[in-house]
């Protein structure tokens, strides 16, 4: 293979860059992204740096780029792909032989509100630093998702000294991540450190002439906010794929090996979707650990297409820090899965620290665990769901 | 090959101990240990393994 070309510089681009060269590839690659940085570390963004304790400088991924001898295209979106080429928002059109899509996600935005001034959603640099700024001045702070990126958010917030509202439309936070027992926990914790979580409720208009002044909720009730933060979730960066011949849905739709629809493209990370042998199921996952482990499996396959075709079955890990909880968990959670107890909440014992491990099943089978600050416990149960170790036998 | 872990930066993902398990260890205290210091050769690739899939760069390789 002559020349590859990578579309997308976070950090599945950027490790499927380094695997080209890991495993051998001495051809050209051509690396495009659509953010003027370099590759930078989004986890903290949602934690260290929106507490005010890192600056930008902390978060860059690599700091030699000699050695990788890459074409770079920073700053430049892909806009169109063909046979041969991908064609960028600038009209240059980047050759290849092989290709690897790595475009990420993007926030998805709310309805109204989205030109007023002091109204952000959260996914890049530029956004943490934007809200970190206006969180210098005090102000009053609105959620809008009890995901992962609000529930980090409104937990900066708190430690910063800020009045927080999250709203949230499921009954409990990440109730379709976590479950609602686990969701309910996670509830507790926030409402203990004095966030108003309000779920159940809609947001049905934000208010606010060229600035936000608050949003209006489903039940008539206005939260005052000159800081509104909306994390609804993200969509994936696929439009750039029409009529290209990938196939999508919902994500770059990719066989159990990464592989799109077209023999010479593969992808990884938050855009990719792909069959999980382990269990079953058409999954995409927006995890640190999944973008930085597919990349390889996708370089494998792009690389050595006639090699055995090895199923990337990496069981998901994901972790949030909120507050002095570290939140992990590996697997899959699903509605209707069993959960069990390990260690209730309740059970803890000596310092104030919350924690708690929690076992997800499907047929019998561990799929999943969730723990709050016990990262001994979740490490093991990792590797018992990747041995398809029974839920009975996990315990 | 000598392993360098900050301990500043490392929170005890784990993923490290998946990784290379005869070099890396999470006891029940919730804090990382270091197996071996300086393992040998055939532990090379489970041992970079480890260092990419930290997910707060905390594994250094010293040659």
């Amino acid at each position: 293979m002559k020349r590859v070309a990578v579309i997308g510089a976070s950090l599945a681009g950027l490790r499927s860059v380094e695997a080209l060269r890991r495993l051998g590839h001495d051809g050209e690659i051509a690396w495009v992204g659509a953010e003027k940085h370099l590759p930078y570390d989004r986890p903290p963004l949602s934690k260290q740096v929106l507490e005010g304790r890192w600056g930008s400088e902390r978060l860059f991924l690599r700091q030699n780029y000699d050695e990788l001898e890459v074409e770079f295209h920073l700053g430049r979106s892909a806009a169109r792909l063909d046979e041969r080429f991908v064609e960028l928002d600038d009209g240059r059109r980047v050759e290849f032989d092989g290709l690897v899509v790595a475009t990420g996600a993007s926030p998805r935005q709310l309805p109204d509100g989205r030109d007023l001034e002091g109204v952000f959603t959260l996914r890049s640099l530029d956004d943490a630093l934007a809200i970190e700024k206006k969180m210098q001045r005090g102000p009053r702070v609105a959620i809008v998702g009890a995901g992962f990126i609000g529930l980090e958010v409104a937990a900066c917030c708190r430690t910063r000294g800020l009045e927080v509202t999250v709203i949230e439309s499921a009954a409990v936070p990440l109730g379709q991540a976590i479950g609602e027992v686990l969701g309910q926990c996670v509830a507790d914790l926030h409402r203990s450190r004095g966030v108003d979580l309000r779920c159940g409720r809609t947001v049905t208009g934000v208010e606010g002439t060229e600035r936000v002044s608050g949003v209006r909720l489903d039940d008539g009730s206005l939260i005052a906010a000159d800081l509104l933060v909306v994390g609804i979730g993200v969509k994936p960066n696929t439009d750039w794929l029409d009529g290209s011949g990938v196939d999508v849905d919902d994500g770059v739709v990719c066989d159990a090996t990464c592989q799109t629809s077209r023999p010479d493209v593969v992808a990884a990370g938050d855009v990719a979707r792909w069959h999980h042998e382990l269990f079953d199921e058409s999954v995409r996952v927006e995890h640190w650990t999944n973008a930085a482990e597919q990349a390889d499996a996708a370089v494998r396959r792009l690389l050595e297409p006639e090699a055995e075709k090895k199923p990337f079955v990496s069981v998901p890990y994901f972790w949030s820090d909120q507050y002095d909880t570290k939140m992990q968990m590996a697997g899959r959670y699903r509605p209707g899965d069993e959960m069990r107890w390990v260690e209730r909440p309740e059970d803890a014992s000596g310092d104030d620290k919350p924690r708690l491990v929690a076992l997800f099943g499907r047929g019998g089978r561990l799929t999943g665990a969730l723990t709050l600050n016990r990262p001994a416990k979740l490490v093991r149960y990792r590797r018992a769901i990747a041995e398809r170790v029974s839920l009975d036998d996990a315990l | 090959m000598k392993i360098v872990v900050d301990f500043d930066s490392c929170q005890s993902h784990g993923l490290c101990t998946q990784a290379a398990p005869e070099v890396f260890e999470i006891r029940d205290d919730g804090f990382l240990y270091i197996l071996q210091e300086t393992p040998g050769e055939e532990l090379r690739a489970k041992v970079e393994k480890a260092v990419r899939e930290c997910p707060t760069t905390a594994i250094k390789l010293e040659e």
